[in-house]
């Protein structure tokens, strides 16, 4: 009786959580069935195929996937050492009465939609990108990085947006990491006479996997953000290294154009370039997870002690 | 001695570095906040919640029909996010370590990262290709899903803020691990819950993405459940990319409206869990 109640309470409630395992399944699987027509007639070749013709049926997310990764790194570059900054700050440095409102500020940049991130992005945001942009000197315009007429919209107010939009992920995350790194790791660094920046160090050091798993689950935000960039990016699929120059993502050109998709095949390319995008994004955030966790958990003993039963114990 | 100077500035130059960071990312969301106020203000009134939206050229009109909408969305996907992510949460909670919980931790985490975009169009195969029609179930489905998680890992989180004497003193009387979870963790824990609720609202209520092709948009009033519904999101993204001057004012108020909501509920929410932190540390 009390046995039964107690099975049915974990039975009960485990299946209720491993909906969430299925659902996470479900999305993969449902992704690749939706997507069959486009998978069959183009295969791998969708992965690295330039064109994006829905007029003629020809497939190819190449200028998507780079789009995406593009932005995403260019804003890491951006947002990873200001994001460490700010944890290494409020983790280690900022006064008591400061932490707290300070990391509530930080906090709420995440909170603010990604629409209103958007609308911000169009209306403020480009107009400044525009005349920064004009005002690049002829000289620095050769370069493949600069090249192109200044339009506003754009590579670089993407990657500005996208910057602002993943630095308080990667920061809290990082925070959580720094916090959870021994005091006595800090306490060896300074009765060795360190500096403050000298333990910091120590402690990023012991921090290291957990650290690369915040930025790397930033990344993972970068890469799926939609609204905002889809907002600001230009949306041309056109591969190119300049910050000036109009490009598209995975998430905007789904975003976009999946409403207008009339033919079955068009379709199904676009849900492609969903799962392409699913594709990515799980593998960046499953790593970069696994690496936050590895680094929260190192106090757990791996070594099994043996404990010899002895034959005279058992006698007793 | 010199070489003691060096390092000493350089460590200052470092502490002053990290909070110019602070400083930096501060700048946007002051100008954020300044903009969506300044302008958004400029254009919200009363008729802005009560009326419906003005065709093209005809000035005032509201977003009455996408904030029921958005009501409405959010509703119906708590509906059954919450248990399902309440339970969850009580699970990993209660059975950490075990290896369903960390599977489940995991896929939380996972289905937390995976792009609203990429839920939109899982909802859209589930259904609506299936119906061929857009509907606000779908919209709520999408909504929901994306609600999940984040409901199951603050229930978890404040399961394990509970005191664990208060867990022991119902066992020590007697009380199965059922019965110390429902009727003395639960009540403790519930307020940190209900606010980790409100949250996980208030953050998907800004959700855009998943909503452009499962719930759409609709120019009238619908509550109806398999037709297409407004959203505030969706309309101030159709408003924002839109031509005309009238429609940008009134994209501004809508997003003021969405930040106003998702503050004050993190603010809510922030004092709230800081009851319940003070609960753990026993003060």
């Amino acid at each position: 009786m009390f046995k039964g109640r107690e099975l049915g309470f974990r039975l009960g409630t485990g299946a209720v959580a491993f909906c969430i395992v299925l659902i996470v399944v479900a999305i993969g699987w449902e992704l690749v069935r939706q997507s069959q027509l486009s998978i069959a007639k183009f295969g791998m070749g969708f992965w690295v195929h330039d064109i994006w013709d829905p007029v003629s049926g020809e497939f190819g997310a190449r200028p998507f996937i780079w789009g995406t990764l593009y932005s995403s790194v260019l804003a890491l570059l951006l947002a990873g050492p200001i994001a460490l900054g700010i944890a290494i700050f409020l983790s280690e440095l900022c006064p008591a009465p400061l932490r707290t409102p300070l990391t509530f500020l930080t906090e709420l940049l995440a909170a603010i939609p990604s629409i209103v991130y958007g609308l911000w992005g169009i209306y403020v945001l480009v107009p400044i990108v525009r005349s920064v942009e004009t005002s690049i000197p002829e000289s620095l315009k050769a370069l493949p990085l600069f090249s192109g007429p200044p339009v506003g919209v754009g590579m670089l107010a993407a990657v500005l947006i996208l910057a602002v939009m993943v630095i308080p992920f990667a920061a809290s995350v990082a925070r959580e990491v720094l916090k959870a790194v021994p005091m006595s790791q800090r306490e060896a660094a300074y009765a060795l006479g360190a500096t403050k920046w000298e333990a910091i160090q120590a402690a990023l050091y012991y921090a290291r996997t957990g650290i690369i798993g915040a930025i790397m689950l930033g990344f993972g935000r970068a890469l799926g953000e939609t609204m905002a960039v889809t907002m600001v990016i230009g949306n041309t699929p056109k591969i190119s290294l300049s910050l000036l120059a109009p490009q598209y993502t995975m998430a905007a050109v789904v975003a976009n154009e999946f409403s207008e998709a009339a033919d079955e095949l068009y379709l199904d390319a676009l849900i492609e370039v969903g799962l392409v995008l699913f594709i990515i994004t799980l593998t960046v955030n499953v790593i970069s997870r696994l690496l936050i966790w590895k680094m929260n958990r190192p106090a757990v003993k791996r070594k099994v002690v043996k404990v010899a039963v002895s034959p005279v114990g058992e006698a007793a | 001695m010199n070489r003691d100077a060096i390092r000493r500035a350089r460590s200052t130059l470092v502490v002053w570095l990290s909070a110019l960071a602070v400083l930096l990312a501060l700048v946007p969301l002051a100008m954020i906040l300044f903009f969506v106020v300044a302008r958004g203000l400029f254009s919200l009134n009363l008729a802005f919640f009560t009326h419906m939206p003005a065709p093209v050229g005809e000035a005032g009109g509201g977003m009455a029909n996408s904030i029921v909408g958005t009501l409405m969305l959010l509703g119906i996907g708590a509906l059954f996010a919450v248990p399902i992510g309440v339970i969850s949460g009580i699970y990993a909670a209660e059975f950490q370590g075990t290896r369903l919980a960390t599977m489940v931790q995991f896929a939380a985490d996972t289905l937390n990262g995976v792009p609203s975009i990429v839920i939109g169009v899982f909802v859209y195969g589930i259904a609506v290709l299936p119906v061929k029609q857009f509907s606000a179930l779908a919209g709520s489905l999408a909504l929901g899903i994306m609600m999940i998680p984040i409901i199951t890992r603050t229930t978890e989180e404040l399961v394990k803020l509970v005191p664990i004497s208060l867990r022991e003193g119902a066992l020590a009387l007697g009380a199965t691990r059922a019965r110390a979870t429902m009727s003395v963790v639960l009540p403790a824990a519930a307020p940190g819950i209900i606010t980790g609720v409100v949250l996980a609202l208030a953050r998907i209520a800004g959700e855009t993405a998943p909503l452009l092709f499962t719930a759409f948009n609709n120019r009238f009033f619908s509550t109806s459940l398999n037709q297409p519904i407004s959203s505030l999101t969706v309309q101030v993204f159709t408003y924002a990319i839109s031509p005309y001057e009238e429609w940008h004012r009134q994209a501004w108020a809508g997003a003021l409206v969405l930040v106003m909501l998702v503050l004050s509920c993190s603010i809510l929410a922030r004092l709230a869990t800081r009851r319940l932190e003070r609960l753990q540390t026993g003060q």
